[in-house]
């Protein structure tokens, strides 16, 4: 199972905890863990990525074992530890100002 | 028995205050969708417990949230799992997309920014979420970038009324301080295939067609702040109102000067009057007397605050010229909060009820039109709107 850690103004919105788990089948990316995501709660289409061309949101930045993933392809491997569960893939509001 | 029921839109989250017809006690409830920005709550005019939300962030787009219950639950049309002809689940009611087809609308892709270049269109947020008049699922919202769209599904798919940013003009429309947004949506009673909008800072725009085709309804208006003072667009409306009574007649405060049309905006005529400053952001009209209007003047459009440290809605008797200042229970001393357009309404019981709430999280409420006035409730976030049902 894929662990997804959520920032709170989508957990209230989609009533869910802050870490949600979630199957996802064939390769670990980006793109596969978001429509799983989507699948479960249908109200974060459009949050995280935007409609129609699923881009991520330009204040939206996701984070695996560590590393900032956010420029990186939507369909490349997420990390092992992302695929294996030992680590969380981390969905972030870009922090602005101080 | 009568019941009011105020519905609150803030920076951090929407609260719902009822009263009974008396309107001396009130509960309060909320927040709703804390920590969200609420630019706009507003209840349904024929079924009174549907209330429509634009819940908002810069971070995460836009919602639509909606209640049938007189907002004690809340759900997102079309995020209940259905899937979509992709395979995916729908969850569609925040997908605001502009119509840039050749059938519908102008493929036009950009307007002019701050600096006088050519801009993209791009979709930021709801501002005003209007209903029809007689159907309960037929919405309008009015979004940032200005543009119109509407539902007729009760919020689950938005479709852009594409004629309006289609207008020959829009490629010069051009951003307020705020936003280049679409904040007032007035529905004419009489004629159920005419609309109003106003845009910040492009204008008044009128439609006979159901947002087929749009007409800027600009003549009169006089802004020193723009290269040509009184163009056809580029001026920078803040509010427009009527009276279900007298439809024709429209009641504008601008960026400065407070106008009236007798005419269905084909033209328009200062009524600043005796105000102390004829800048400020939200109109209303009294909800049984066609002629009595309301604002609140502010000092400057630098400095947002009213003039003098003292909160004073004016009340005109007239329709404009002649104005009274309303003091009565406002703070008359060091006040600098500021009211925003969508943050006064009226409601319909007797006597008529005024209400507003200002960036300083208070909401004062007049059960006698004006006269006196107290706070609902001090120490809300920012308010952003404020809409008033009466319910029987």
């Amino acid at each position: 199972m894929i662990r997804v850690l959520l920032p709170l103004h989508l957990q209230t919105l989609a009533g869910c905890p802050r870490e949600v788990t979630l199957s996802v089948e064939g390769a670990v990316t980006q793109r596969s863990v978001l429509d799983a995501l989507e699948v479960r709660y249908p109200m974060l289409r459009g949050t995280v990525r935007e409609h129609v061309t699923l881009k991520r949101r330009p204040r939206v930045r996701f984070f695996a074992d560590g590393e900032d993933v956010s420029h990186d392809p939507a369909d490349a491997e997420l990390p092992a530890s992302i695929a294996s569960g030992e680590q969380p893939f981390m969905i972030v509001g870009a922090l602005a100002g101080g | 028995m009568t019941a009011i029921r105020i519905l609150v839109g803030t920076r951090k989250g929407a609260f719902i205050l009822t009263s009974d017809g008396k309107r001396k006690k009130w509960s309060i409830e909320g927040p709703h969708f804390g920590g969200w920005e609420i630019y706009h709550v507003k209840g349904s005019e024929t079924e009174p417990n549907r209330i429509f939300a634009s819940q908002t962030s810069s971070w995460f787009g836009q919602i639509i949230q909606r209640s049938d219950d007189g907002g004690k639950s809340w759900t997102q049309p079309g995020s209940d799992g259905a899937a979509d002809a992709g395979g995916m689940p729908q969850g569609e009611s925040n997908r605001f997309v502009y119509d840039t087809s050749a059938e519908t609308g102008k493929p036009l892709t950009t307007h002019q920014w701050y600096d006088g270049t050519q801009h993209p269109w791009e979709f930021a947020r709801v501002w005003h979420l209007e209903p029809s008049l007689d159907d309960p699922d037929t919405w309008y919202a009015g979004v940032e970038d200005a543009a119109l769209f509407k539902t007729t599904d009760g919020g689950v798919t938005w479709h852009e009324l594409a004629g309006l940013r289609g207008h020959e003009s829009g490629a010069g429309w051009a951003p307020g301080a705020g936003g280049m947004c679409l904040h007032t949506i007035v529905l004419d009673p009489n004629k159920p295939k005419r609309i109003f909008c106003a845009i910040s800072a492009a204008g008044a725009f009128r439609s006979d067609d159901a947002g087929a085709s749009w007409k800027p309804i600009n003549q009169g208006l006089h802004s020193e702040y723009i290269p040509d003072p009184t163009a056809e667009v580029g001026h920078c409306v803040h509010r427009i109102a009527i009276h279900p009574r007298n439809p024709n007649i429209l009641f504008m405060q601008k960026h400065w000067d407070v106008l009236r049309s007798d005419d269905a905006g084909e033209s328009w005529r200062e009524v600043s009057g005796n105000l102390p400053s004829d800048f400020g952001f939200p109109i209303a009209v009294h909800p049984h007397e066609p002629e009595t209007i309301y604002v609140v003047p502010i000092k400057s459009d630098s400095l947002h605050y009213p003039p003098d440290g003292k909160l004073r809605v004016y009340r005109s008797r007239s329709g404009g010229d002649d104005w009274e200042a309303l003091t009565k229970g406002l703070p008359q001393e060091h006040c600098y909060v500021n009211v925003l357009r969508d943050a006064m309404a009226v409601d319909s019981a007797e006597p008529g009820g005024v209400y507003f709430g200002t960036t300083g999280g208070q909401v004062y409420a007049s059960s006698d039109g004006g006269d006196s006035w107290a706070p609902i409730v001090r120490d809300l976030p920012a308010v952003l709107s404020v809409e008033a049902q009466t319910i029987s």
